[in-house]
């Protein structure tokens, strides 16, 4: 200890001392703070990138999503409106056949009823007919019968002989 | 592979002028051997090889006025290297070369006055270079203050140029791109480190931006000294106890300064124990508070030292072996210590680093309720 403090040169402890605050001052300056700043940015540039790839990717399968959701969407909505297209044509179809049965159905109640009154007014003039034509042929026959009197007589005779009398 | 090497060469010539500047220097430097003087007075005694051994490794671990790369000649004092400035106040301030000492064999008149090294410090003699010693054998001579620009101070100064040079660099690399180019590819995961697993768990995420720039700059620097120390220049600067308690002192002052409430409450008066025990636990805690950085100095300091030793001992045992076994032996174990303090260079700079951290951490630490 003794030979120690002995041999302390104070002079090399003066430029020790200068020289090393002289480097530390002139090397904050020119060298540390050029070279933490430019690490600094550059470290901080790489964690914004990554940050900004990050972003990126996520919205990128954000917009994945999206566009799988609205091609789902799209799909569903297409099969609905299939699956309603189909229904409406079935509807219409079977609308359709219950109208037209309606109408044949009118259609032929009509007929039967047109077919049913053309029916009595030819009966009803057949029986006309009948009646005319009876009434004519009975007429003739009557007229006939009148027209030959000895035979009338005859008649008259034997209707008269045929009565007995009781 | 051809046209590469063309590139390679292309871009070597369009350096910047600073770099070739940077190796004349260097290179002119290298070559510069000098004090070649003849030693009159070998009257001292060649000591045998353990007590030269022993004592390089002393000598390695100070800090020296001059920049000896290695000794050619002990015996003729020949060493490659250069000298340093001595800055000294005595009575005004004094600058001159160390080349005036010759390594220490000489004494060097300033303007009328002398001056000696003793043990690696300056000490103001007579002409004759006469130290005084009192009945302890400690050297009794005036001390004058010495800022001297030493071994030590250069390379403390070289490593701060390194770094602003380096981080300067990394930085401004940053402005064309987010990415780092070059150096910093190796350094901003370092960086990346000290702020994600030192400061933010330790300070907590709101507070640690301040503390960023001193612990990035300790780190480094302490880390970056430490490799440089266990070069074949043989520069140890941090097992010199002045610059760990620089650095020691600097915690210290940014923990006691940028304390809060809660941290002083913590100190001077405990919450949820009973008022005796608040009393015998304030001077615990305060002088605890003046141990947190001690040891922090201790141990940076302890810790380069003894490795420092440790390799030159094993180091100097080949020399001492001198045969097929033993110097190889000493070989291998010596690398493998290289290996270690390899190791150790950046461990201490982290555990500097992350107790720093940790006291920080506890003096913006929030009040919670227990």
């Amino acid at each position: 200890m003794e030979k120690l403090i002995e041999q302390f040169s104070f002079g090399l402890f003066f430029w020790q001392l200068l020289l090393f605050i002289a480097v530390l001052l002139l090397l904050r300056k020119f060298a540390w703070k050029p070279i933490l700043d430019a690490v600094e940015d550059r470290e901080s540039g790489i964690k914004d990138a990554l940050a900004a790839a990050e972003n990126a990717k996520k919205e990128m399968q954000n917009v994945t999503a999206d566009s799988e959701r609205l091609l789902q969407e799209a799909r569903v909505e297409r099969e609905a409106m299939i699956k309603e297209a189909r229904e409406m044509k079935e509807k219409i179809v079977a609308d359709a056949k219950d109208l037209a049965q309606a109408e044949a159905d009118k259609m032929i109640k009509q007929a039967q009823v047109a077919i049913e009154s053309e029916k009595k007014a030819a009966v009803a003039d057949i029986k006309n007919e009948v009646a005319t034509l009876s009434l004519e042929i009975a007429e003739k026959v009557i007229k006939g019968q009148f027209s030959d009197k000895a035979k009338q007589m005859k008649l008259v005779e034997d209707m008269i002989g045929d009565i007995k009398l009781n | 592979m051809h046209g590469f090497f063309e590139t390679d060469i292309l871009s070597d010539m369009q350096k910047p002028f600073y770099v070739k500047v940077l190796l004349v220097v260097t290179l002119l430097l290298g070559i510069n051997a000098f004090a070649q003087e003849k030693d009159h007075s070998s009257s001292e005694e060649k000591g045998s090889l353990k007590t030269e051994i022993k004592e390089f490794i002393g000598h390695h671990l100070l800090d020296s006025h001059d920049f000896t790369l290695f000794t050619i000649d002990e015996e003729n004092n020949e060493h490659v290297g250069f000298p340093l400035p001595v800055i000294i106040w005595d009575d005004g301030l004094k600058v001159f070369s160390s080349s005036k000492f010759h390594h220490g064999e000489s004494v060097a008149e300033v303007d009328g006055n002398y001056y000696a090294l003793y043990h690696g410090k300056i000490v103001k003699t007579d002409a004759e270079g006469t130290i005084n010693y009192d009945e302890d054998h400690h050297a009794t001579n005036v001390k004058p203050l010495d800022f001297s620009i030493t071994k030590n101070v250069v390379f403390i100064f070289l490593v701060s140029a390194l770094m602003l040079f380096l981080f300067a660099r990394m930085a401004k690399s940053y402005k064309t791109s987010a990415l780092p180019k070059g150096i910093g590819r190796l350094l901003e995961p370092i960086v990346l480190y000290i702020r994600d697993d030192i400061a933010i768990p330790n300070i907590g995420e709101k507070h640690y931006k301040k503390y960023m720039s001193y612990l990035l700059t300790v780190f480094f620097f302490i880390w970056i000294i430490n490799l440089l120390g266990l070069t074949p220049l043989g520069v140890n600067v941090t097992n010199n106890i002045a610059v760990t308690f620089a650095l020691a002192i600097l915690t210290y002052l940014i923990t006691t300064f940028t304390a809060n409430k809660n941290y002083w409450k913590h100190i001077f008066w405990m919450p949820d124990v009973p008022v005796f025990m608040k009393i015998v636990l304030a001077p615990i805690e305060l002088l605890g508070t003046f141990i947190k950085p001690f040891s922090l100095m201790i141990r940076l300091y302890a810790n380069i030292t003894a490795g420092h030793v440790v390799l030159m001992s094993i180091l100097g045992m080949m020399f001492i072996f001198k045969n097929w076994i033993g110097s190889p032996l000493s070989f291998g174990l010596a690398f493998a210590l290289s290996l270690l303090e390899l190791l150790v260079a950046a461990l201490q700079a982290y555990i500097f680093t992350m107790l720093s951290a940790l006291y920080f951490g506890s003096a913006v630490e929030e009040h919670h309720d227990h």
